[in-house]
C-alpha cells in the first residue's frame, strides 16, 4: 500500500475544476517529482492534497486512509507536511521560533527534532536567534524545510523548493531533499528545473491541463523523447 | 522650581496616566487586527463595558460590608477582567465568527463592530441610564503627595491612589503580555498568525485557538483599562467611546498588529496631549527676565487650548498615516 495515493482526484477554487483526474503515488522511500508547463495544476496538486481547496471527485488516500477536504491542523499530525512556494516563512519570527511553529501540534519534547533539524541545515543552528526574514533566499528555503521537518512528518511536500535561488543553491537544497529522503521521510515536490529534479526522482509525474500525461520514474521520463520534446525543451 | 513640580503633575503624571489607558486599549486592538484583520471599532465600549462589571461587582462587595485598604473597584478588577474576557469571547461568537465564516470583507466587519458599540451603549443606557457614577461614594480617594522640601519645592509631587494602581496595572500587563508574546507557544503561535496567516494554518497551528486567545486578552485588557480610567475620573455610558480616536490613532501610529509599537503609541500620544494643552507660561514666568523688554508673556501658552485636545490625536493620525503609513515603529518584531 502506498503511504499517500491520489487517483482520478478531481478539484479546483470554486469555478470550473483545475484538477481532471489525476493519478500520484508514493512511498515512503520515493522521492516523487510533479513537473509540467506553467498552469499545468502542480501547485493546485499539492493544495488539494493538503485540504487547502475544494476536492469534488476520486479519492486521497493517506496509508490507506480518505484525507480529502481534511484541514492541515488534522494532516499534520498524521504526519504530513508541506512548504509551500512563496511566503513560507514567518519573516519577523526568529529562525528558532520558526521551528517551534513547526511543532505547534506536537505535545512531546519537540527538541531532539530541532537538533537534528539543527545538524542538518548547520547555518539554520547559527542564526537561531535571527529574525527568518533577514536570511538569504536559500537559508529562508531550509527555515521552511526545518519548519515542515519539525512535525516529524512521514510526507514532505515541498513547492519548487528551487525557485529563485541561484544554481548552487539550486544544487545544495537538491541535495538537501535526498538527505531528508535518506533519513526516511517520503519527498513529493513540484520543480520547474525539471531535468535537475527528475534526475533524482524515483517517481515522475509530467502534469498538464490537469491530468498526468506520463508517469515512471525520474530517468525513463528524461529518456523518454516524447517528454523531453514536450516538456523538457527538448 | 514649583513651577517644574506643577510641571511634572500636569504633564508627566497626567500624560503617563493617559498613556496607560490608551496604551492598554490600543493593545487590544492592535493584536486583534493583527489576528482578525479588521478594526474593531467597539474596542472602547468595551473598555467602558468592563469598567461598569467591575462596578457591579464593587457595589455587591461592599454591599456585603466587606472592605479593604485598596479601593474595591481595584480589588475586584481580577475577577471583573475574567468576566469582560468572556463577554469578548462571546461577542465575537455572535457578531463576529458567523461573518469570518462567510468571509466577509474587513469593511462588514468594520461595521458590524459599528453595531456592536451601538448595542453596548445602549444596553449600558438601559441598564444604568445616561447618568455619571463613582468608585468613591462610599470610599475616599487618597492623594499621594511627595514632599519635594529637598529638591527647594513647597509644592508637594501629587497623584491619587487610582494612578499610581493605573501604574502597576499597566506594567504588570505589558511585562506579562511581553512574557506570553515571546515565551509560550500560544503566544509565539499569535505573532506567527499575525506575520502570515496562510502558514500558520499549513503549519497545523490551531488558529480558532489563536482568535479565542485574542479576544480573552483584548477583553481582559480592555476591561482594565475601562476600570482604571473611571477609578481615575467617573464612570458614564460613553466613558471610552470619548477616546476611541487617541486609541486608534495610538495603535496606528505604533503600526497596526504590532503589540509593542501601540504601547508605545499609547503613552506618545499620551504625552503629546499634556504636552499641548500645558500652559507654558508657567514655566516660562520664572525666567521672564531673559527676555527682551518688549516681550510680555501672554496669560496662556498652550500649543491648543484644552477643549481641543482631540485634535491632537488627530494631527498625530494624519501626520503618520502621510509620513509613514505602515507605523513609526516598523522594524520592531511584532
Ligand atoms: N487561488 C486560485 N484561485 C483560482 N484559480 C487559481 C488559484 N490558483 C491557481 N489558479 C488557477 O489554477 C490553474 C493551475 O494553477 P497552478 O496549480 O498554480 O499551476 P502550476 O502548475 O503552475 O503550479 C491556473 O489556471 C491558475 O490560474
Ligand atoms: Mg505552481
Amino acid at each position: 500500500m502506498a503511504l499517500l495515493s491520489l487517483e482520478k482526484v478531481v478539484g479546483g477554487y470554486g469555478g470550473a475544476p483545475i484538477l481532471n483526474g489525476v493519478d500520484i503515488a508514493i512511498e515512503r522511500s520515493d522521492i516523487g517529482v510533479i513537473v509540467g508547463p506553467n498552469g499545468a495544476g502542480k501547485s493546485t496538486t499539492l493544495k488539494a492534497i493538503f485540504g487547502l481547496l475544494k476536492v469534488t471527485g476520486g479519492a486521497i488516500l493517506f496509508e490507506g486512509e480518505e484525507i480529502a477536504n481534511s484541514l492541515p491542523d488534522k494532516l499534520v499530525p498524521r504526519g504530513l507536511s508541506f512548504v509551500p512556494q512563496e511566503k513560507n516563512v514567518f519573516t519577523s519570527l526568529s529562525v528558532e521560533e520558526n521551528l517551534e511553529m513547526g511543532a505547534f501540534t506536537r505535545r512531546d519534547d519537540f527538541r531532539p527534532t530541532r537538533d537534528w533539524v539543527y545538524s542538518m541545515f548547520p547555518v539554520l543552528a547559527e542564526k537561531r536567534r535571527q529574525a527568518a526574514g533577514e536570511l538569504s533566499g536559500g537559508q529562508r528555503q531550509m527555515v521552511a524545510m526545518g519548519r515542515a521537518l519539525m512535525s516529524q512528518p512521514k510526507l514532505l511536500m515541498l513547492d519548487e523548493p528551487s525557485a529563485g535561488l541561484s544554481p548552487r543553491y539550486v544544487i545544495e537544497i537538491f541535495e538537501q531533499i535526498v538527505k531528508v529522503n535518506a533519513e526516511g521521510v517520503g519527498i513529493l515536490m513540484v520543480e520547474q528545473n525539471a531535468r535537475q529534479a527528475l534526475a533524482f526522482a524515483t517517481r515522475g509525474f509530467v502534469l498538464a491541463g490537469g491530468q498526468n500525461r506520463f508517469t515512471g520514474t525520474g530517468p525513463e521520463l528524461i529518456a523518454d523523447p516524447e517528454v523531453a520534446k514536450s516538456f523538457l525543451g527538448g | 522650581m514649583n513651577e517644574l513640580i506643577f510641571f511634572f503633575n500636569n504633564v508627566i503624571v497626567s500624560g503617563a496616566v493617559l498613556g496607560c489607558v490608551y496604551a492598554l486599549g490600543a493593545v487590544g486592538i492592535t493584536l486583534i487586527f493583527g489576528i482578525l484583520r479588521f478594526a474593531h471599532f467597539a474596542h472602547g465600549d468595551m473598555m467602558t463595558m468592563g469598567g461598569f462589571i467591575t462596578f457591579v461587582l464593587a457595589g455587591l462587595v461592599t454591599a456585603a460590608g466587606i472592605a479593604f485598604p485598596l479601593p474595591t473597584g481595584f480589588v475586584v478588577l481580577p475577577v471583573a477582567m475574567v468576566l469582560a474576557a468572556l463577554i469578548a469571547l462571546g461577542l465575537d461568537k455572535a457578531f463576529y465568527a458567523p461573518l469570518r465564516l462567510r468571509g466577509a470583507k474587513p469593511v462588514t466587519l468594520l461595521i458590524a463592530s459599528i453595531g456592536v458599540t451601538l448595542m453596548i451603549q445602549g444596553l449600558i443606557r438601559l441598564i444604568f441610564g445616561t447618568g455619571t457614577y463613582t468608585f468613591f461614594a462610599e470610599e475616599p480617594k487618597r492623594l499621594i503627595r511627595i514632599d519635594t522640601e529637598w529638591l527647594g519645592a513647597t509644592r508637594p509631587i501629587a497623584m491619587t491612589e487610582p494612578h499610581v494602581l493605573l501604574f502597576i496595572v499597566t506594567l504588570v500587563s505589558v511585562v506579562a503580555l511581553h512574557y506570553f508574546l515571546t515565551r509560550s507557544r500560544l503566544g509565539k503561535a499569535m505573532r506567527a498568525m499575525a506575520d502570515n496567516p496562510d502558514l500558520a494554518q499549513v503549519s497545523g497551528i490551531n488558529t480558532q485557538l489563536v482568535v479565542r486567545v485574542t479576544w480573552l486578552i483584548a477583553g481582559s485588557l480592555a476591561c482594565a483599562a475601562g476600570t482604571m480610567l473611571a477609578l481615575d475620573v467617573t464612570l458614564k455610558p460613553d466613558l471610552a467611546f470619548n477616546i476611541v480616536l487617541p486609541i486608534f490613532a495610538a495603535a496606528i501610529v505604533g503600526g497596526l498588529g504590532h503589540a509593542y509599537g501601540a504601547i508605545a503609541g499609547g503613552f506618545l500620544l499620551g504625552f503629546a496631549e499634556t504636552l499641548s494643552v500645558f500652559n507654558w507660561t508657567v514655566l516660562l514666568r520664572p525666567i521672564s527676565g531673559i527676555f527682551p523688554e518688549w516681550v510680555s508673556l501672554p496669560g496662556n501658552l498652550s500649543i491648543v487650548p484644552t477643549e481641543y485636545k482631540l485634535s491632537v490625536a488627530f494631527v498625530i493620525l494624519v501626520i503618520t498615516l502621510l509620513v509613514r503609513p505602515t507605523g513609526i515603529f516598523k522594524g520592531a518584531s511584532s
